[in-house]
């Protein structure tokens, strides 16, 4: 274990360097921020004055040496354009897109996995098709455009939710959140939902794959005969084997959706962080952009780490030393 | 029971009656501000929301005319110094009197924001002395001569000295610092989803109407005008061209547009010899740059149908251009008309120009900047085309398309400009004044245009002793500029605002949403 948890963590550090790296000269390459921070009206001086103020008069490899120094004191730059610690303005975001993240994995496995099962307990019957051919849809409509007719069924011409915003928030342990307020339920509803399409087909399938493929194995079999009923066989034996891939693909999803639910948040105007990094990439605000990536390779080094935990939970046979 | 239900719905009904007469109005903007500090960054989006917090000592009204604000009156005592007479009885949020040092403490802060992306010190710049006559009474002081001094009083917005001494940006955006004399007042902003203001019923201007006023920024065209039509919100700016139809039959939806001073045009490189993007029919570099040659860019301004463009690119959202400002605006010149389309006579100027077979060029212009910006790219492209310039197009989001713009790596782009101050002495400087780093114009000026008679009647212009000497000064400066086509001046976006039936804005020439100007149908 602790071989394996050294192992990870010098992975993670070369991966986290070779991240800012790349982003930082991919956005440095994209253009200059100066064009769009400066108004038009303004003259060179000014112009001098703000390049030499953000630090863009430097060449680039002691601006990125620069960036090195202050990062390992835990200071990722200080936004271009709002001139606050980048660090803290994707922080003051995060609990938005949490929400609607978590919002969606919940949606995804509480709907996904239920209906999977039933999809591979009876794969010829009619219920199950239209719930394999509905999951294909799920799949292949563009998100933007899923979104953009959720409200327009149901916020303009139902009139049943609101069509955007958060809505309001009260605090738990001091973290503004929208799921305890009705207000804040309705906003949260579209979003979630618009962002749970996607993840409830792939539960599903992945559901349905492990469920056809268990109910063939000898320990099925074996139960039965054991005289085991048919609740407990489902519920408790193949339920645990089915979950392991169930639980990859959900831990990966969860870091892609916390990271880069940008369409859906744009669409609803949800102030979460991935708007914030779709709105900083335009203004090529590249503090924000470099700490967003680097949050994300974090995250997913973190998310990673719990999943592979959780299958040895599953799965006795896993050995996280084997792994390494 | 039955008895019991109707008593339901008729108490339903009434709540229902009562929130929808509840003065609140819920706004939605394409952007957010930046910060709440008003001299943190001079940028439309910033401006806008702090003329609703606090004020200026000249206002704007909606052709951005300028309109007393705190000053009642202003005069020009001497050349170089302008006398402003405060407006008396004026109170800040917290019901300090605001007086003159008030005035002089803003314009000591305004251009000296720390690490401001982009700040007023080009207004606050040319003050030598801000004298303090007496409570009610400021002298503004220049080295020179300078004729524009109320102008560029109508964009520096004032602040409490009291609050504003010691204050940082952050103090302003957490709201500890926001304390204005405007008909609002600041009560929260929550980054990226709303920015929330209370009427100021002490307000010494008109009244302001709504008891409370949420601004959510919803930048996704679709999903603000969705927005709209589902009842979030009451009014929202900029929807797409594309929309427009479908609201204007809306019987529950009004708009309002107009003109505004936000000029396109298209830039070139005229002063080099060599152009990265000029070849020859057969694909080689031209070793001549064409544009140098002012038949050739006449015969490109001739080729453009600007009135096609603007019904048909750009459903009626333009009006065409021959100049940098409309010309209604003071130091415009009011009788210039755009040029007309005469493509016959394109063809024959470039062939007096050398160019009987045209030549190839790539125009490069934004794809998320201006109205239909990509489309109109491609219309021009198209135009010029058919006189025999062939033209390809490139379009790129603006982060990467300025930078490059301004690393002079294009050879002809599409662009635009607003003029805050509403008249043509900034892009008079800016833009089409020589670059020279020494005296800092022609900061924007993309396509190096240089013509030293009307640098120094653009530098003129700004000592002239009085206004009607700038006024003269500043149209001649025009004329030249337009006369060398040093730009094609293209045509003025038409901005609209959409709103549910029942509220009344009126469109502004400066592209601003001013909360305090929504008002309900009387």
């Amino acid at each position: 274990m602790t071989v394996f948890l050294i192992r990870r963590f010098s992975q993670s550090l070369a991966v986290l360097l070779v991240m800012s790296l790349l982003v930082f000269v991919g956005v440095y390459a994209i253009g200059d921020p100066v064009e769009l921070l400066v108004s038009a009206e303004a003259d060179q001086f000014e112009r001098a004055r703000v390049i030499a103020d953000l630090g863009l008069d430097k060449p680039l490899w002691e601006q990125y040496g620069y960036f090195l120094l202050q990062s390992f004191k835990g200071d990722l730059g200080t936004s271009f354009v709002f001139n606050q610690p980048a660090l803290l303005l994707i922080l003051e975001r995060m609990p938005a897109t949490l929400e609607i993240a978590f919002a969606a994995v919940i949606l995804s496995i509480v709907i996904g996995i239920p209906l999977g099962m039933i999809a591979g307990l009876r794969p010829h019957a009619w219920y199950s098709r239209t719930i394999m051919s509905v999951s294909i849809l799920g799949f292949s409509l563009p998100t933007f455009w899923v979104g953009l007719m959720m409200i327009m069924v149901f916020a303009v011409i139902l009139g049943w939710l609101p069509a955007s915003g958060r809505g309001d928030t009260v605090d738990l342990f001091g973290v503004p959140v929208s799921f305890l307020t009705w207000d804040g339920l309705t906003h949260l509803l579209l979003p979630a939902v618009n962002l749970a399409l996607f993840k409830v087909s792939l539960v599903i399938r992945l559901t349905r794959a492990g469920m056809r493929e268990n109910m063939l194995m000898d320990y099925v079999k074996f139960a039965y005969a054991k005289g085991l009923s048919h609740a407990r066989v489902i519920f408790v034996h193949v339920l645990k084997n089915i979950l392991v891939p169930v639980v990859t693909v959900v831990g990966l999803e969860l870091g892609n959706v916390i990271a880069f639910a940008v369409v859906t948040e744009s669409i609803f105007a949800w102030p979460g962080m991935g708007k914030l990094l779709i709105d900083s990439i335009y203004r090529l605000d590249r503090p924000i952009v470099v700490a967003y990536l680097l949050i994300t390779v974090v995250m997913f080094i973190v998310i990673n780490f719990i999943v592979d935990v959780l299958y040895s939970v599953l799965d006795p046979r896993v050995r996280l030393e084997s792994k390494s | 029971m039955r008895k019991m239900i109707g008593m339901a719905v008729s108490a339903a009904a009434i709540a229902l009656a009562g929130s929808a007469y509840a003065a609140d109005i819920k706004v939605g903007l394409s952007s957010e501000p930046t910060a709440m500090d008003p001299h943190y960054h001079n940028v439309g989006p910033n401006n806008m929301l702090s003329n609703a917090v606090f004020d200026k000592l000249v206002a704007q009204d909606a052709a951005q005319n300028k309109v007393p604000g705190l000053a009642e009156s202003w005069k020009q005592l001497a050349p170089n110094v302008w006398e402003f007479k405060l407006r008396k009885g004026v109170k800040w949020h917290d019901g300090s009197p605001f007086t003159a040092e008030d005035v002089k403490f803003t314009m000591s802060r305004a251009g000296n924001v720390p690490k401001s992306p982009s700040s007023f010190k080009l207004f606050t710049g040319i003050l030598t002395e801000v004298e303090v006559v007496d409570d009610h009474t400021v002298r503004m002081k220049t080295k020179d001569a300078f004729p524009l001094m109320p102008e560029y009083m109508s964009v520096l917005i004032v602040v409490s000295k009291k609050h504003g001494e010691n204050a940082t940006t952050d103090d302003y955006n957490s709201g500890k610092a926001m304390v204005g004399t405007g008909p609002y007042k600041f009560v929260e902003w929550v980054k990226g989803d709303r920015i929330v203001y209370t009427k100021n019923p002490d307000y010494w201007g008109p009244k302001p109407e709504w008891d409370k006023v949420t601004v959510k920024p919803v930048s996704d065209n679709a999903a603000r005008v969705a927005a709209l039509l589902a009842g979030d919100v009451d009014i929202v700016d900029f929807p797409a061209p594309s929309d427009l139809p479908m609201l204007k039959k809306n019987p529950k939806i009004s708009l309002a547009q107009t003109q505004s001073t936000r000029l396109i045009y298209l830039h070139y490189d005229t002063n080099r010899d060599k152009s990265p993007f000029i070849f020859d029919n057969a694909g080689k570099p031209l070793e001549k740059n064409p544009l140098k040659d002012l038949r050739v860019r006449q015969a490109m301004s001739l080729a453009i149908n600007r009135k096609a463009i603007a019904e048909r690119v750009m459903d009626g959202l333009a009006v065409p251009s021959g100049q940098l400002m409309p010309p209604n605006v003071l130091g415009a010149i009011p009788d210039r008309k755009p040029d007309p389309y005469d493509p016959a006579k394109a063809k024959k100027l470039l062939a007096d120009a050398g160019y009987p077979d045209g030549f190839k060029i790539t125009i490069h212009g934004p794809n998320n900047r201006y109205i239909n910006d990509e489309k109109v790219t491609q219309a021009i492209a198209q135009a010029l085309t058919r006189v025999g310039i062939k033209t390809d197009v490139v379009t790129m989001p603006s982060g990467p398309f300025f930078s490059k713009g301004t690393a002079l790596e294009f050879s002809l782009l599409l662009v635009g400009w607003n003029s805050g101050t509403g008249e043509p002495s900034d892009p008079l400087r800016a833009l089409v004044s020589t670059y020279d780093k020494a005296t800092g114009t022609g900061a924007t000026n993309r396509g190096r245009y240089s013509n030293p008679a009307l640098d120094q009647m653009v530098a003129d212009s700004l000592k002239a002793p009085n206004r009607e000497e700038w006024v003269r000064l500043s149209q001649g400066a025009t004329a030249i500029a337009m006369n060398d086509l040093g730009i094609i001046p293209l045509y003025f976006q038409v901005n609209v605002w959409a709103m549910r039936k029942g509220l009344d804005y009126v469109a502004r020439a400066d592209e601003y949403t001013q909360i305090q100007d929504i008002r309900s149908k009387k």
